[in-house]
């Protein structure tokens, strides 16, 4: 009963309130990172250098008036952030944040459940999340919702393929799709894939920008064409569910990212002698400052490079990246066939 | 016990979406209602130890096909259905057509289970779970490698055609 009902709750109570803390803290670290780029100090206001900039956001959002406008389709308006914020949270649920702990004398693995098909579950439940966009777009009855969700789910249609394809790559490396296999034989072979497959994780990444619709690929809510893109006629808390699943969809993408390519929560140089006193750092404690590498470098790539045109990411992504994936798993599954057996 | 309740609850949804599909106005809302109940399908998927099959049916069918069918809903906007044009009988007649084919087949399928039931439990390998990919993998490449194949050239045809047809100049 405790193993079936409570320990499970406990889990999902822990994750939530950590991810939602952890995007809350986000939003303000990214514009941190982006003011120094630019030599500014960001915000400064609320707290010691804003470090209570989140708990105002989240106030002033929740305080909010939430309009819904006269002529919107109404179920489906308040159904589409809904979904959005689902989806990212739903990733979680196969996540390895650790290896098995000793907690409260009980064995506790530090992840929600083990799926053995763990990875075509994630990208499944990324290709849902779409519907999100393309219903907030389609059912705010406006034109530049209707244009900015065309574009979105046409960009998250074609670089999910790429992304897919990558992930292919591990599939064939580690024979399983279970995230906990994969960081195993991460360990086991004693690389990370990111170095094994380095062309796959460049794939992963600038897929992974495209699919979270972050700079340079924020083309579903360019500014200057498209007010706020899909999400335009949202306001108070329903568009802070929206902020909230982007955030977290970035979050998602790092901690998979994480797993597949940085070996989750392995400690590195496990083979170097006088760094050996990193593997006292527990393992939840790797993943959570690998993941937070990840997501700096996605801020950094914001504030780096400008937008690209639509077209120009379409051909990106249907000309370069596809065609490179597939390569690479050509190249992998000979090398796998013809030299390692 | 509790399979049970769950398969009769899943199969009573997937109903009620499956007559929602036909029956609300808008067609953005059919497809919604398309989508939920490929999603319960996969829950169903699930139910019957088939993991792969059931994330397989969210990522093609739900997450894949379903999101292009919403495009074209959305882009041809659809307010309400069609003025039909054909003779209301002819389309009476066809309905009853294709439903008494779709009873029949029910019936035949049922009829069939009657007389042979199948073994209360499944065999030992096809439930065990840890190998359920490899065993699909296995079975598409040996027992089922032609419908396979055909299957896929089918499916290159159909994108051949479709650039055919999309392209004014090759």
């Amino acid at each position: 009963m405790v193993d079936l009902i409570v320990v499970p709750l406990l889990k999902i109570v822990v994750l939530i309130v950590a991810v939602l803390t952890a995007v809350a803290y986000m939003v303000l670290l990214e514009r941190k990172v982006q003011a120094w780029v630019q030599v500014r100090l960001g915000p400064m206001r609320v707290g010691p250098h804003g470090v209570l900039q989140p708990v105002a956001d989240v106030l002033k959002l929740l305080i909010k008036e939430d309009i819904t406008p006269s002529r919107v389709d109404r179920w489906v308006f308040t159904l589409a952030p809904i979904i959005v914020l689902v989806c990212a949270f739903w990733v979680f649920a196969v996540i390895p944040v650790g290896p098995t702990v000793e907690l409260f004398g009980r064995e506790v693995s530090l992840q929600l459940t083990d799926l053995n098909v763990g990875l075509l579950y994630v990208v499944s439940i990324a290709s849902l999340g779409i519907y999100g966009t393309i219903l907030a777009g389609w059912s705010s009855n406006s034109k530049y919702p209707l244009l900015g969700s065309l574009r979105a789910s046409a960009q998250l249609v074609s670089y999910e393929v790429a992304v897919t394809m990558t992930l292919v790559t591990i599939i064939l490396l580690t024979g399983s799709l279970s995230f906990n296999r994969i960081v195993e034989v991460q360990r086991d072979m004693g690389v990370w894939f990111a170095f094994l497959q380095p062309v796959a994780f460049f794939i992963y990444f600038v897929g992974g920008l495209a699919e979270t619709n972050r700079a340079p690929f924020d083309l579903p809510e360019a500014e200057q064409e498209l007010v706020a893109g899909f999400h335009t006629e949202y306001s108070g808390i329903r568009f802070a569910l929206f902020f909230l699943a982007e955030y977290t969809n970035m979050i998602v993408v790092s901690a998979v990212a994480v797993t597949v390519f940085f070996g989750g929560w392995l400690a590195p140089f496990p083979n170097v002698g006088w760094l050996s006193w990193l593997g006292y750092i527990p393992g939840w404690m790797w993943f959570v400052i690998k993941v937070f590498g990840v997501l700096y470098a996605f801020l950094w790539v914001r504030a780096t490079f400008p937008r690209y045109r639509y077209d120009q990411l379409m051909r990106l992504g249907w000309k370069v990246l596809i065609p490179l994936a597939i390569a690479n798993v050509i190249v992998t599954a000979a090398v796998k066939v013809w030299w390692l057996s | 016990m509790g399979e049970g309740v769950a398969f009769y609850l899943l199969a009573a949804l997937i109903l009620a979406c499956g007559v929602a599909v036909v029956t609300v106005r808008s067609a953005v809302h059919s497809v919604i209602f398309l989508v939920a109940s490929f999603l319960l399908v996969a829950m169903l998927y699930v139910l019957l130890h088939a993991e792969f099959l059931a994330v397989i049916q969210v990522l093609v069918y739900a997450g894949g096909i379903m999101v292009l069918y919403l495009f074209v809903v959305m882009l041809v906007n659809l307010k309400r259905a069609p003025e039909q044009r054909v003779d209301p009988r002819r389309r009476d007649r066809l309905g009853i057509l294709v439903g008494g084919a779709v009873l029949a087949e029910l019936v035949a399928i049922g009829l069939y289970a009657f007389m042979q039931p199948l073994p209360a439990s499944p065999p030992a390998e096809t439930v065990a779970g840890a190998n359920n990919i490899e065993r699909v993998g296995w079975l598409l490449y040996t027992d089922f490698l032609v419908p396979f194949e055909v299957a896929s050239v089918l499916l290159l045809v159909a994108l051949i055609g479709a650039i055919v047809l999309a392209k004014r100049e090759l």
